[in-house]
């Protein structure tokens, strides 16, 4: 692999990690690049989730190394302590599929959006205040919400709580794994539209996973297609969907059903594949 | 039109804290026999409901206030489900033997401690005298017709042991195996990755055109309402804005709102751009209205006032439009 260069956030060599022996990522190396969106797309089970984790390191892997190139200059992630990650954890974050499972619903808004910033430390009471309201701002919720709980939000308006949650700290990286498949196709859309907004204004990073391919070719630059812990493809996301070049890829992409009645489903099968 | 069921005005009511919340007002379709209808819309737009009225499993705080579901059964003779009494014995012939469900977790939908052969004969044995070992038999070719193979092992395991696809083949195999008339699927893929969606709707396309059953299949995804639907019903806030034909509700569609849903998908729209929403294709029209389905020359029913019901297919994203997914190679 290239070594890698300034226009890189994120450089993934060798991963694997394995779960009771079975193989949930193994060798997977990429790059990412500063202000792109890479999408990771594969069925439940191909390990998409995992190699997410492993990059942030909420779970540790066995093999390989993740680079990072954080703001003083380049860390390996892999090797470092719980301690040594935190001042890094500003510049990687993370959004969750589920708005409801992922907000604490004894807390406030106004707490769930500070809460990263009194953990880091950042600015006094005021200035903290500010930065929730900005945030708010940013991710278009009424300043009333402040003193409301998740229980009183529609799905997408949590959605919303919990972006605002992860670009609090303005971090460069920005994982969501799954962060607009639980809402409905208008909402989904004014979620996608948001988090593009938000890259342009921001200057983000993000990493995208998802199951969902017409989400990963609006949003993604690049993606990686995933099979049982592999990288089987990978690429311009318009080249993939194109002409994918891997059996299991086409076997995705013959899966969507088109929204043209006049466009027959004629999903690939599996095993003529030999997958 | 033959028609299996006939839902007129149906209006259902939820008790809260705050009053009372519509989540059904005046709703009324036909689902026509022997093809697939198909009810979208988005989360609380009352597809559900609607489908668990025609179970009549609506609980309280829920309450059905008013409207009729006539059913007109081939086997048996024509009935009212609303009103129905709780021990008219047509209530228990009804769910499950006429009409059966299919839900969106087949894991809930299953229980975690019988067999899957159990769980189908047990469907077998409620609705008909037969004995045990003859409902399991029948369970048996129930389970291989859904595609589940080696039955004689598999008839033995338990849903844990089974995928998430494997599992809805066997919530499937229980809903058919009394032969149904009218098959009711709530999201049943909606849960499932998208090869396995290809599988199971495969599966209940190829069950339908074999066993020539009536389909009434609810979801929020508009790719699954292409592949399968013969007929569109879209509603919104527990009313039905657009009836058609799957061609005219998808290719034409004539409510801002159908319009504002197909707009929303991601596939369809240019890359760079933003995507559309239903509140930017709807703009500043009003939605919440109500108004009558009014039946227009080509019988789809759409509700509009009388001013708007000519079909402007320039505004709002044409549908012909290619999903550019590839799907289409």
């Amino acid at each position: 692999m290239s070594p890698p260069t300034e226009d890189m956030l994120l450089q993934v060599e060798g991963l694997s990690k394995y779960f009771d022996g079975v193989a949930a990522v193994q060798d997977v190396s990429f790059d990412v690049r500063r202000s792109e969106t890479l999408g990771i797309v594969g069925e439940s089970g191909s390990g998409k989730t995992t190699l997410a984790r492993c990059i942030l390191r909420a779970i540790d892997p066995q093999e390989g190394v993740v680079r990072f190139n954080s703001s003083t200059g380049w860390v390996e992630l892999q090797h470092m302590s719980a301690k040594a990650l935190i001042p890094l954890r500003r510049e990687m974050q993370m959004i969750f599929q589920d708005p409801f499972a992922s907000l604490n619903p004894r807390m406030t808004v106004r707490e769930i959006l500070e809460e990263p910033l009194i953990i880091h430390k950042v600015g006094n009471r005021a200035e903290r205040l500010d930065a929730v309201v900005d945030m708010l701002n940013h991710v278009q919720l009424e300043q009333d919400s402040l003193t409301r709980y998740p229980h009183a939000f529609s799905g997408g308006q949590r959605q919303r709580i919990g972006i605002a949650r992860a670009l609090i700290l303005h971090p460069n990286l920005v994982v969501c794994d799954e962060s607009v498949s639980a809402l409905d196709v208008s909402v989904q859309a004014q979620i996608i539209n948001l988090l593009e907004d938000l890259q342009n204004q921001l200057g983000l990073t993000y990493l995208f996973v998802a199951h969902d391919l017409s989400v990963v070719q609006h949003i993604c630059n690049r993606v990686l297609v995933m099979h049982q812990g592999r990288v089987v493809e990978s690429g311009a996301v318009d080249d993939i969907f194109a002409n994918p070049q891997q059996n299991y890829t086409k076997l995705l992409l013959s899966a969507i059903p088109s929204p043209d009645p006049d466009v027959p489903l004629r999903p690939l099968d599996r095993h003529e594949l030999g997958l | 039109m033959d028609s299996v069921l006939k839902i007129s005005d149906l209006a259902v009511d939820f008790k809260t804290d705050t009053g009372l919340a519509r989540a059904l007002v005046n709703v009324g379709f036909d689902v026509p026999r022997g093809k697939v209808t198909a009810i979208v819309g988005e989360s609380g737009s009352g597809k559900s409901v609607t489908a668990n009225c025609i179970m009549r499993l609506i609980q309280p705080p829920g309450r059905i206030v008013g409207g009729t579901i006539h059913f007109r059964p081939e086997r048996t003779d024509p009935f009212e489900i609303v009103s129905l009494t709780k021990k008219d014995p047509r209530l228990q012939e009804l769910r499950g033997g006429l009409i059966s469900m299919v839900f969106q977790e087949p894991m809930t939908a299953l229980s975690p401690v019988y067999t899957v052969g159990n769980q189908v004969a047990e469907a077998i044995l409620c609705h008909r005298k037969v004995g045990r070992q003859q409902a399991l038999h029948e369970a048996a070719e129930m389970l291989d017709r859904v595609g589940i193979g080696d039955i004689d092992r598999r008839i033995k395991m338990y849903p844990f042991e089974f995928s998430g696809g494997m599992r809805q083949r066997v919530v499937i195999a229980m809903a058919l195996v009394c032969h149904p008339e009218v098959l009711i699927c709530d999201e049943p893929t909606t849960a499932l990755d998208v090869t396995i969606q290809a599988e199971i709707l495969t599966l209940i396309k190829d069950l339908q055109s074999d066993l020539k059953n009536s389909v009434l299949f609810i979801t929020h995804d508009l790719g699954v309402v292409a592949q399968l639907a013969d007929q569109v019903v879209v509603m919104y806030q527990g009313r039905v804005l657009e009836i058609g034909t799957v061609r005219q509700v998808l290719k034409t569609p004539m409510h801002p709102y159908t319009k504002g849903l197909l707009a929303a998908i991601p596939g369809l729209a240019p890359k760079g751009e933003p995507l559309a929403t239903i509140a930017s294709v709807v703009g500043n029209l009003d939605i919440t209205t109500p108004h009558p389905l009014t039946t227009l020359a080509d019988g789809r029913q759409v509700s509009l006032p009388p001013g708007k019901l000519s079909n402007d297919a320039s505004d709002g994203r044409p549908a012909t439009k290619q999903a550019s997914t590839g799907a289409a190679s």
